[in-house]
């Protein structure tokens, strides 16, 4: 009967104690934010910060390694604080600011790190090394944990400007790009673990890659890291949960598309015996898809509730709305093609990468090519 | 009977799922369509863009408000209607296995699941059967029991409500588009049809649009727009209709007690904001409230959201100094209001001045483009190391002050766009007032910079202007030039030579500025001179300047000019600004001076009672998405026949790798269940 217990034990009796120290961290740092913070927050910023434990706690608990990834974002966020003391200037003026965790310098070496972590990754696959790969792994948690860092002391850092320009840091193309590159790290991760295989993470880190080269064109040609205040539009609590809600559906799109191409060329017979079967790869593409679609489903609604705020009308085919509302179908149509008998194979792996097309488009094509109402910095 | 037939074959095609795929398909495409050509803009724009050939055509196909279009709205028709019979079609099959346990399966077809496997077990079937059960329990499966002759089989299943998400999710798509459909523009179209309403063009007096074009109180579905100036009061909206506008009336006025509109000191835009007071026709009853960016505010139904403002008739106070030569040498006080025009057709003039728009500052980076020094690339990193606080390139963001836009236009009807500022900007190290032009609404502007005196004031310009642009006074200027520049020994002919060529310098600057002299040099001087020449005649217009200008101030009755060093550099900002002035296009120059700035809010108004149909559509949807994705259904099949042998089949509805993993997890848990070591 020991075994047959296992999965109907109430969750909590599964909780080991660094889950409980974990959950209670949480807790604690949520009511210290609150007690802190909370006179820049209204009532909804409050409810969606106590709603982020129980969040963040199933996160952990499902996902063990996540607890330590956030427990060092926030301890290394915690140090960049401490050492700014309340002083922008002393960006300049501390090493360890200056060199490794003020936000600006932490976003470069998520940017450095993630770039190792793809060679590293692509090194496992031509070698076989599973060494490589493991080093692919570790360092793409660090460039993760960076990241994370970074936006967390981003965060920070806009307040210091000012309280009035003070927001969280999801709100323009560069801050949303950093957000990408982590959320879609992160869910190859979590992928990662889930099937035991890092031989994905050459093809994944390779679209992360491309979005964190993105990103360093737009700092150095454009200068975009500056923060900038809010405009009216998007002085809202719904910025909170409506943008990572986004991004965790891009993410996931994005990796569907990337795990698609190892499965299109695993079919092929193209690196077959290094990569992880076709079903492995499928299965991995379907569970993205399945994530992505549920998020981003939440997303462009949660997108609806806060244009009905901000401009009067839950949906005005806006073309960023339109654009995901086109994702949206898209993805749709996958799972029912993945339903049909017939259609699936490699199929679903084309079908897969024009997604990414079709979601690239929404996220910077419409940005660059059409105008609307969005208004998160036109190229 | 031939008939029934084929309405089963379309019920079939619709829903069917390749007809959904293809369908969503579709709709992707077309909505691609309405993101490709801008949509909504007024009739004008789109006849400039595509020509008088196409724009009908395009008209037809309604390209300019696709999502309302009629195909538009049918693909969506087909989709609402698929759904529906998709989901008719499923209803049944559905809740038929929701509810059954196929504790009927027969062992042939238990062995032809893919996960199955056979083993033997120990225990006699009765005490297998308890624990099996328990186990089932303890899982999470719900269970039906059969005996039957060679054995009991246990049919379990778990996780039947993933169904539940699919009627949740799919009907919440009928729901949505049923909900989108109440708030869009189709109940509109329905009055036009049947209530006889017409649209009107949007250009005459709110009280002269006939009833027709009325919208009464009554109307339970619309969007428009109020547009009310600070101190006044309205109680209707405008609602853009094709290319026209419809008047809906409001059950109650408001009125704009104050605009509020506030900035970052980047300039960027931080608060819009109107202080309003709302009273309900009805009732007399009233309200006091302020209306925010985000923050809507609901009466009698109606939601009102801050959407823009405007100017709302701001009054401006002008100075009109005339540029003409032999104008007027006073400058003239006038007052004009934004968005207003206003003729102008004293003094020889006969212009209209239609003022446009009013800005109270305007921010602008004042920050010298320094070339940037090549630092090497560590250096470069290291700029973009720190907080993302601070820009790696200086920024002095500066107000500039009040400036003003409006158009010129004379009697042909020909009209040139101005941009003045009202207070002097500094650039290059000294003070100027800026003006600039443009010949078309798409073209940057020109600016001319009116030099600032000693006084900071632009009064000497026009003053050493007047003078030097009067022919009456060219010899005067020329002899008085000629007597300062030559000493007094010099010869009369070389004096008469010397006052000769002022004069007709001063002329050529007077008819065409650096133009005419620049073409008088091309054709009278050999090419290795010209530069020569040219420092000459420029030596001799900021002399003749410098004269000019004595000679305004003595007109004026002003005290003699005292040398000064600052003055050679007014007097070449001089020469270019009167060079720029006779390219100005317009003969008088307006100086802003002063205003009254009016602030107007437009507040969209909108009932729709679409939207609690479309949130409780959204609210199924992610339940029924979340439902059907996570939750997964399982049968389990455990048969234990009395010969000692035993069946374990699982199935589940969606084809993943868990599924495997699952299976031999439970069969390994059941063959150690019904094999117990001997000894526990
Ligand atoms: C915008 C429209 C639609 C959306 C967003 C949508 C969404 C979904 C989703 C997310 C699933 C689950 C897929 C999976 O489990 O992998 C699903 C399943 C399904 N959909 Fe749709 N769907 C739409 C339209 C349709 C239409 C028009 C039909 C009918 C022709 C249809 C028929 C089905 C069927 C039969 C299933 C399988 C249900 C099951 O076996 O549990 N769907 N749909």
């Amino acid at each position: 009967m020991e075994i047959a217990q296992k999965e109907s034990s109430p969750l909590l009796r599964r909780l080991s104690p660094g889950d409980w120290l974990y959950a209670l961290a949480l807790a604690g740092g949520a009511l210290f934010a609150l007690r802190q913070y909370g006179g820049f927050m209204d009532v909804y910023d409050k409810a969606i910060l106590l709603f982020t434990v129980p969040g963040l706690a199933a996160m952990g608990f499902a996902w063990k390694p996540f607890r330590a990834f956030l427990a060092a974002s926030t301890a290394l966020a915690l140090v960049s604080i401490a050492l700014y003391q309340g002083d922008l200037a002393r960006a300049e003026q501390v090493f360890f600011l200056k060199y490794l965790i003020s936000s600006q310098t932490a976003i470069m070496w998520m940017s450095a790190l993630f770039f190792i972590a793809t060679g590293a990754f692509c090194l496992g696959l031509a070698a076989r090394s599973d060494f490589a790969d493991a080093t692919g792994s570790a360092l793409t948690w660090c460039a993760v944990t960076m990241g994370t860092t970074g936006l967390m002391v981003r965060w920070y850092e806009s307040y210091l400007i000012g309280a009035d320009v003070g927001h969280i840091p999801l709100s323009n193309l560069y801050e949303v790009f950093v957000l990408f590159a982590l959320m879609t790290g992160l869910l190859y991760l979590y992928y990662e673990g889930r099937y035991a295989t890092r031989r994905m993470g050459a093809f994944v880190l390779l679209v992360i890659s491309a979005a964190v080269a993105f990103l360093l064109w737009y700092t150095f040609s454009r200068e975009a890291q500056e923060i900038q205040p809010l405009i009216p539009a998007l002085q809202s609590y719904w910025m909170k949960v409506h943008v990572p809600a986004n991004f965790i559906g891009y993410g996931a799109f994005a990796l569907a598309a990337m795990v698609g191409v190892a499965d299109l060329l695993v079919r092929k017979g193209i690196l077959a015996n290094r990569l992880p079967p076709a079903e492995v790869l499928d299965d991995v593409m379907y569970k993205a898809i399945a994530i992505g679609f549920a998020f981003f489903t939440i997303a462009t609604i949660l997108g609806a509730l806060w244009a009905a705020e901000a401009w009067g009308t839950y949906w005005q085919w806006d073309p960023k709305e339109t654009w995901a509302f086109i994702v949206w179908l898209n993805y749709a149509t996958w799972l029912h093609i993945r339903l049909t008998k017939g259609l699936r194979g490699p199929m679903l792996a084309w079908w897969a990468i024009a997604g990414l097309v079709v979601t690239a488009f929404a996220f910077v094509g419409v940005n660059m090519f059409l105008s609307g109402l969005h208004s998160y910095g036109s190229l | 009977m031939r008939h029934r037939s084929t309405l089963r074959a379309i019920y079939e095609l619709l829903s069917s799922m390749r007809f959904a795929i293809s369908l969503l398909t579709l709709l992707g495409v077309a909505s691609i369509i309405g993101t490709v050509v801008k949509q909504n803009e007024p009739y004008n724009n789109y006849l400039n863009q595509f020509g008088p050939f196409w724009f009908p055509v395009f008209e037809k196909l309604g390209l300019y408000s696709v999502y309302n279009s009629f195909w538009f709205l049918t693909i969506l028709g087909f989709l609402v209607l698929s759904t529906s019979a998709c989901i008719l079609r499923q209803t049944r099959p559905m809740l038929r296995d929701m509810r059954g346990f196929r504790e009927h399966a027969r062992e042939a077809s238990l062995s032809s699941f893919a996960h199955h496997a056979r083993f033997a077990h120990s225990l006699p079937v009765a005490q297998a059967k308890e624990a099996v059960e328990a186990y089932l329990r303890n899982n999470g499966f719900s269970t039906r029991i059969n005996g039957r002759e060679d054995g009991i089989l246990l049919a379990a299943k778990q996780g039947s409500w993933t169904r539940i998400g699919y009627f949740l999710a799919h009907g919440a798509i009928v729901l949505i588009c049923l909900g989108g459909l109440l708030d869009g523009n189709l109940p509109l179209k329905i009055q036009m049809a049947l209530g006889g309403k017409q649209v009107t063009t949007g250009n005459q007096l709110i009280s002269r649009i006939p009833d027709t074009s009325r919208l009464g109180v009554d109307n339970w579905s619309f969007r428009g727009n109020v547009f009310i100036p600070e101190g006044k009061s309205a109680n209707t909206a405008v609602l853009n209709v094709q290319d026209g506008i419809l008047l809906q009336d409001l059950p109650f006025t408001v009125s704009l007690r104050k605009f509020h509109l506030e900035h970052y000191e980047s300039g960027m835009p931080k608060r819009f904001a109107s202080d309003i007071i709302i009273t309900e026709n009805a009732t007399g009853k009233s309200v006091e409230k302020t209306i925010e960016v985000n923050k809507p505010f609901e009466f009698a139904g109606v939601m009102m959201y801050q959407a823009s403002f405007e100017d709302g008739g701001s009054r401006l106070h002008l100075l009109g100094h005339d540029l003409r030569s032999g104008g007027a040498p006073r400058p003239l006080a006038t007052e004009a209001v934004v968005g207003e025009a206003m003729a102008l057709k004293t003094a020889g003039f006969d212009y209209t001045l239609e003022l446009g728009s009013f800005r109270a500052f305007n921010i602008e980076n004042m920050a010298a483009d320094k070339p940037e020094a090549d630092t090497g690339n560590f250096a470069r990193l290291e700029k973009h190391l720190g907080s993302g606080a601070r820009s790696p390139t200086a920024k002095d963001m500066q107000n500039v002050g009040p400036s003003i836009q409006f158009k010129l236009r004379d009697s042909a009807g020909q009209a040139r766009e101005y941009q003045n500022f009202m207070q002097p900007i500094r650039q290059d190290g000294a003070w100027y007032l800026l003006t600039g032009m443009r010949d078309s609404p798409s073209a940057p502007f020109r600016f001319m910079r009116i030099p600032m005196d000693d006084d900071g004031r632009p009064d000497s310009w026009f003053a050493i202007r007047r003078v030097m642009l009067d022919p009456t006074r060219h010899p005067d200027i020329a002899r008085r030039f000629t007597a300062t520049a030559l000493g007094a020994d010099t010869s009369p002919d070389v004096r008469a030579r010397m006052q000769e060529t002022t004069a007709s310098t001063l002329e050529l600057f007077a008819r065409g500025g650096f133009e005419s002299l620049g073409k008088f040099i091309e054709n009278t001087i050999p090419e290795t001179e010209r530069d020569k020449a040219a420092d000459v005649f420029i030596k001799i217009l900021e002399g003749s300047a410098w004269e000019a200008w004595k000679m305004a101030r003595a007109d004026a009755g002003l005290p003699a000019l005292v040398p000064a060093a600052q003055h050679s550099r007014l007097l070449r900002d001089t020469l270019n600004a009167t060079n720029d002035s006779l390219h100005y296009g317009a003969p008088v120059y307006f100086q802003p001076v002063g205003f009254d700035e009016v602030r107007a809010t437009v507040l969209q108004v909108t009932r729709s009672p679409g939207k609690p149909i479309v949130y409780l559509g959204s609210l199924l949807l992610v339940l029924g998405v979340f439902a059907m994705l996570y939750v997964r259904e399982r049968r389990l099949f455990v048969l234990i026949k009395d010969t000692g042998e035993a069946l374990v089949a699982l199935s589940s509805n969606r084809k993943s790798m868990d599924v495997e993993e699952r299976f031999r997890r439970h069969r390994d848990d059941l063959t150690t269940l019904l094999n117990p070591s001997p000894r526990s």
